[in-house]
């Protein structure tokens, strides 16, 4: 029977407090509908459903907290009858195994040994251990040829799983703000681990740009008028698509490239706090298009009612602490993406342009990127399209 | 519209927008963005508000001279006394 489970939103994520249910049992739903309403170390989040069919029982109740992969609901297939009763879900076995160590064994740098091979999993294995959050590393296989399958992957996210906590008092404000700050140490700490991050960057001139948009928005009235930051996600959204390899996931080592580009904004809450959620397929939307979508990312990420495909699906991340009023950003990438794009503050400086010497407005742009995924010279290219385009802003 | 008015229509434009600012406290010629912590998207949602509150359209070329509570209010008498 299908089930309906804690998703992980973010690599940070261990657990999360069911607020509010949206769906009742007998109720058809469809893949991609917000069903759950769970509030997370990041705020509230709109929890959607990835598969079609009839909700059966609603296991968790409102206010409890329980651990990502926990199930919420079990599920009917589209067309199928709910069933009767179910039996109580098994408890989660008591761990068997040690944990791992805290800090790896350290292998000989100069050993030449072999890379392990890859192991081998099943599509739907890996697919349910990325929902789940399990780390196949850590997974016993006993499927053919040590494959892993399914069933090892429900295996470990249940020894992993502690039991679920009794109902918890409502967080308050500094509960939540310490939340988000615990949530952000954890990521940026398994950033700075794990990712070799090297740091390219290029100052553009945007006078071209600007002097576009200001044309453009003369023409609009004040509620359809365009910020210079959705002309910039424009000028990304195409960029990558010249350098492939800074879209997407470096998972299970190695890359994972993305076919789109959901791109995540990093954006500032009042109160402090950072959320990133993403603006799915960027790659399809123009400019007045990314600025609507920004918009209503903005009104929703401050209200706290973010989805939680927004918090999981960014495929590469852009950070505009222009507003702040630094003009270069040396960014810290968001696992397990593997670039980020920082924009500083756009300001106005002598400028050389065939041989004459003019006041031009320009922007620092800078290059976060994984080692692992890609190289110097492919950072630099994609800097470099990133400048070409934002000099024909008229073809964005 | 007096000046008071106007004051007032603008400041319940910015506490729409940033709720936890201190109005009491605002100093009329600093920067608001400064003292409000509002960016670029909260400023266009702030002059989307005076739109619909005072009937004014704000071209985009004039938004500096919206920087701070005071020039604001100068800017804005004058745009409604010339409308009037």
């Amino acid at each position: 029977m299908p089930e309906f489970r804690m998703p992980s939103l973010g690599a940070d994520m261990e657990s999360g407090t069911l607020v509010e249910w949206l769906v009742e049992p007998g109720q058809r739903v469809k893949r991609g509908q917000v069903v759950a309403v769970v509030e997370t170390q990041k705020g509230a989040v709109e929890v959607e459903i990835w598969e079609d069919g009839v909700v059966d029982q609603l296991v968790t109740q409102p206010g409890t907290k329980v651990p990502v992969g926990e199930v919420l609901a079990t599920l009917v297939g589209p067309g199928g009858a709910p069933s009767g009763p179910v039996a109580p879900a098994a408890k989660p076995a008591a761990p068997a195994v040690a944990p791992p160590p805290a800090v790896p064994p350290r292998a000989p740098a100069a050993a030449p040994s072999a890379p392990p091979s890859p192991r081998k999993v099943s599509p739907a294995a890996r697919r349910l251990a990325s929902e789940l959050g399990v780390d196949l590393e850590r997974v016993e296989a006993t499927g053919p040829d040590g494959a892993i399958q399914i069933a090892d992957v429900e295996r470990a996210a249940k020894k992993r799983a502690p039991a679920p906590a009794a109902r918890s008092p409502a967080p308050t404000p500094s509960d939540k703000q310490e939340a988000m700050r615990q949530a952000i140490a954890a990521a940026m700490a398994k950033s700075k681990r794990e990712i070799p991050h090297y740091y390219v960057g290029t100052t553009i001139c945007v006078e071209r740009a600007l002097q576009w948009l200001t044309a453009e928005n003369a023409q609009r009235s004040v509620k359809e008028r365009i910020l210079f930051a959705a002309v910039l996600l424009r000028a990304v959204a195409l960029a990558l698509r010249e350098v492939p390899e800074l879209n997407g996931f470096w998972t299970d080592g190695r890359f994972r490239p993305a076919q789109a580009v959901h791109l995540a904004v990093g954006l500032a809450l009042r109160g402090g706090g950072l959320i990133s959620p993403a603006i799915h397929d960027a790659q399809d939307k123009r400019v007045p298009e990314l600025m609507a979508a920004l918009g209503d990312l903005i009104q929703r990420a401050r209200a706290g009612t973010v989805r939680s495909s927004e918090l999981t699906d960014g495929t590469v991340t852009v950070t505009n602490l222009g507003e702040q009023g630094v003009e270069t950003v040396y960014g810290v990438i968001y696992p397990p993406q593997v670039a980020l794009i920082g924009f500083g503050k756009v300001v106005e400086r002598p400028w050389v342009e065939n041989g004459g010497l003019y006041v031009r407005r320009v922007v620092n742009a800078t290059l976060s990127a994984d080692h692992r995924a890609s190289v110097g010279h492919r950072g630099a290219l994609f800097l470099a399209a990133l400048d070409r385009l934002l000099q024909e802003p008229e073809n964005l | 519209m007096t000046k008071d008015e106007i004051r007032q229509a603008l400041i319940d434009a910015l506490s729409a927008i940033a709720p936890e600012g201190d109005y009491d406290r605002l100093k009329p010629d600093r920067p608001l963005r400064d003292q409000l912590d509002i960016d670029s998207y909260d400023f266009l949602n702030v002059m989307v508000a005076l739109h619909d509150a005072l009937g004014v359209d704000i071209p985009e070329v004039d938004y500096q001279k919206l920087a701070t509570l005071s020039a604001a209010v100068d800017y804005l008498s004058t745009r409604l006394r010339v409308a009037s």
